[in-house]
């Protein structure tokens, strides 16, 4: 997490005009080999693929391209991508808030605990994630089937599942932007505010978050393109059943399988839209917080 | 108001931050906290503020004019508390940062806006930053952010102002003209005031009343003058000014603390009531000169403030053995040296 420790330090000193870098200069064969490595990579990798999706797309034609989105089932898959970042980015948006202000401003038994938990989503795959909730959940052999079925309640194979298995995918993201930025602020603020007479929420909503805007935008943005995104997890928990529980990922795969491939970069190159929105969203903030912190 | 705090106990953990202190603040007094890092006077001062709350068990109390507030909250108790490094609201202009806890009272006590901007204009024309109403802390320097602290933490009318480290983050010249003007300050609008420092000087040059911590408790209060001339223990001796330390030379062998001012030389052989010292190193700067000298029987330097004329008078050197005395001491000084 490279961007953290960029935003949570102060920029870097001026650097010394000529004997930095006499000390630091490479042989030119050694930074050329570095630079076309990295650029190699980058293109072969990233660039490439990116580009090919577009190609694909587009390949047989404009019109083609646009039938995908009168598919019913694409629209669908669609919606249901929206309709679970809409719900999964919210609850993580207070949960993370919730979390990074416990851990950082208070101090209680159990803490790195917490912090440490925070991190599981990460570690743990997200098929194994997506097992758990079927392990749980399912109405014919989870945990909780019986008081499932006896309420009529279907979380697996249904919107419920999908929105589970992503807030918990995407858990970590809000709390772990926020965390640093928090830290760094220490508490002196809020305390001030409190001395001044300030209740909790006042504080909460006036010092506090003003402070973290930039951060938590930032999370808000990786825990939607997370959200978006998100193919394992929700691929065990769903069932894939076109036009009720595909999302796109998952539907991009289904069209890919019955040799549709037109439709399905159509989809991805949708998909791939949004990604670039996202870092193009990450760097304005970036820069704004850079400016943000220059300024105040 | 005065200030009372009585048998205060604070633990963090296992770690006692404060035992059993006693604290009395009279009405309009400036008091200083001082004492080396981690003796307890930050937390005491954060306890008197409301931010920390003595132990639950046994904790004592704090009163404000008489009235009990030790479980009253910050916001309630009317202090105005400056911190160290005056945790400003960073994403608000100067006049936000002071109109802060005016906006936050309740509707029906709340001035309106045009009272709240005159009030602030008012404030920062006190503090003498009247015309910075627009600036951001980060365009402030540390000074001009120290008196927008300050402004903040009088808006809301205090009864009582603390301050922690109030000079501690700012550059040594600015920190001896704020002191002075804070003292000015103090006295004009005659609010009652405690200050946590670490530095002896702040304290002994500021202050009404001086409260010496160590290890979390107090070891001396009185006023700078008695404090620094009698110290009521090793500690306060030693953190305050400069001190030599004569091992078993006081009564049943204990230390003996001599200021290095209150020391006499004179030449060995007038010294039949006087130790013999060799002078190691001299150093004149004014009017006195440090003269450090190696005591005969000690391992540690023994400094002597003397005169600049004394020094020119013996024509003292770097080798020379020396006779010193000191006051109410010589009966017990060594044997005559030849």
């Amino acid at each position: 997490m490279a961007g953290i420790i960029t935003r949570a330090s102060s920029p870097p000193p001026p650097a010394p005009a000529t004997s930095a870098r006499a000390a630091t200069a490479e042989p030119a064969w050694i930074r050329w080999l570095l630079i076309t490595i990295g650029v190699g990579f980058l293109v072969f990798f990233l660039l490439l693929p990116l580009v090919a999706i577009f190609h694909e797309a587009f390949k047989r034609g404009v019109a083609l391209y646009f039938a995908t989105f009168q598919d019913q089932y694409a629209l669908h898959a669609i919606r249901m991508t929206l309709t679970v970042a809409a719900i999964s980015v919210p609850l993580n948006l207070l949960f993370g808030l919730a979390a990074a202000w416990a851990i950082t401003k208070f101090t209680f038994r159990g803490k790195s605990l917490l912090v440490t938990v925070l991190d599981l989503p990460f570690a743990v795959s997200p098929v194994i994630a997506g097992l758990m909730f079927v392990l749980i959940f399912s109405t014919t052999h989870g945990w909780l089937a019986d008081p499932l079925r006896n309420a009529d309640i279907q979380i697996i194979f249904a919107l419920p599942g999908i929105a589970l298995a992503t807030v918990f995918i995407t858990l970590p993201f809000i709390a772990r932007e926020l965390i640093p930025v928090m830290q760094a602020q220490g508490r002196d603020e809020e305390y001030a505010a409190l001395t001044l007479g300030a209740g909790g929420w006042r504080t909460f909503l006036t010092v506090t978050l003003p402070n973290v805007k930039w951060g938590l935008f930032y999370g808000v943005v990786l825990c939607n393109a997370r959200a978006m995104g998100e193919f394992g997890a929700v691929a065990v928990v769903s069932g894939n059943i076109k036009g009720r529980t595909s999302t796109m990922p998952l539907y991009i795969e289904t069209l890919y399988f019955e040799y549709q491939s037109a439709a399905a970069f159509a989809l991805a190159s949708v998909l791939s839209l949004l990604a670039v929105a996202t870092l193009a969203l990450k760097n304005f903030i970036e820069w704004r917080a850079a400016r943000a912190r220059f300024k105040a | 108001m005065s200030i009372t705090a009585s048998n205060i106990n604070k633990t963090f953990g296992d770690y006692r931050a404060l035992i059993d202190v006693n604290l009395e603040v009279p009405e309009g007094k400036l008091v200083s906290l001082l004492g080396p890092s981690g003796s307890g006077k930050t937390t005491l001062l954060r306890i008197l503020a409301g931010l920390e709350f003595p132990d639950d068990d046994g904790g004592g109390s704090v009163s404000f004019h008489g009235v009990d507030v030790t479980r009253t909250t910050a916001g309630k108790r009317g202090v105005g508390f400056v911190f160290q490094h005056y945790a400003l609201f960073r994403h608000m202009t100067v006049e936000n940062n002071v109109s802060f806890g005016l906006r936050a009272k309740p509707a029906r006590q709340r001035p309106d806006k045009a009272a709240i901007k005159a009030r602030v204009r008012e404030l920062l024309q006190l503090v003498q930053l009247d015309g910075l109403q627009q600036r951001y802390p980060s365009e402030l320097s540390g000074g001009q952010r120290q008196r927008v602290a300050l402004a903040r933490a009088l808006a809301v009318e205090p009864k009582v102002l603390l301050l922690d480290e109030p000079f501690g983050a700012l550059d040594a010249r600015v920190r001896k003209d704020l002191r002075w003007w804070l003292r000015k300050f103090q006295e004009e609008i005659g609010i009652t005031t405690v200050f946590v420092t670490h530095d002896q000087e702040e304290a002994l040059e500021l202050a009404d009343s001086v409260v010496v911590m160590n290890n979390a408790r107090i070891e001396q209060v009185g006023d700078p003058q008695t404090v620094y001339d009698r110290p009521a223990s090793p500690f306060v001796y030693e953190f305050l000014g400069d001190v030599n330390r004569i091992d078993g030379l006081g009564p049943a062998g204990v230390p003996l603390y001599i200021r290095p001012h209150e020391i006499r030389l004179c030449f060995a052989a007038e010294a039949p009531v006087a130790r013999s010292a060799r002078v190691l190193h001299l150093f004149a700067a004014g009017p006195t000169a440090r003269v450090t000298l190696k005591l005969d029987g000690s391992d540690r330097p023994l400094t002597v403030d003397a005169t600049r004329e004394q020094v020119d008078d013996m024509a003292l050197q770097p080798g020379d053995v020396v006779g010193v005395q000191w006051p109410g001491q010589i009966e017990r000084a060594a044997p005559p040296v030849s």
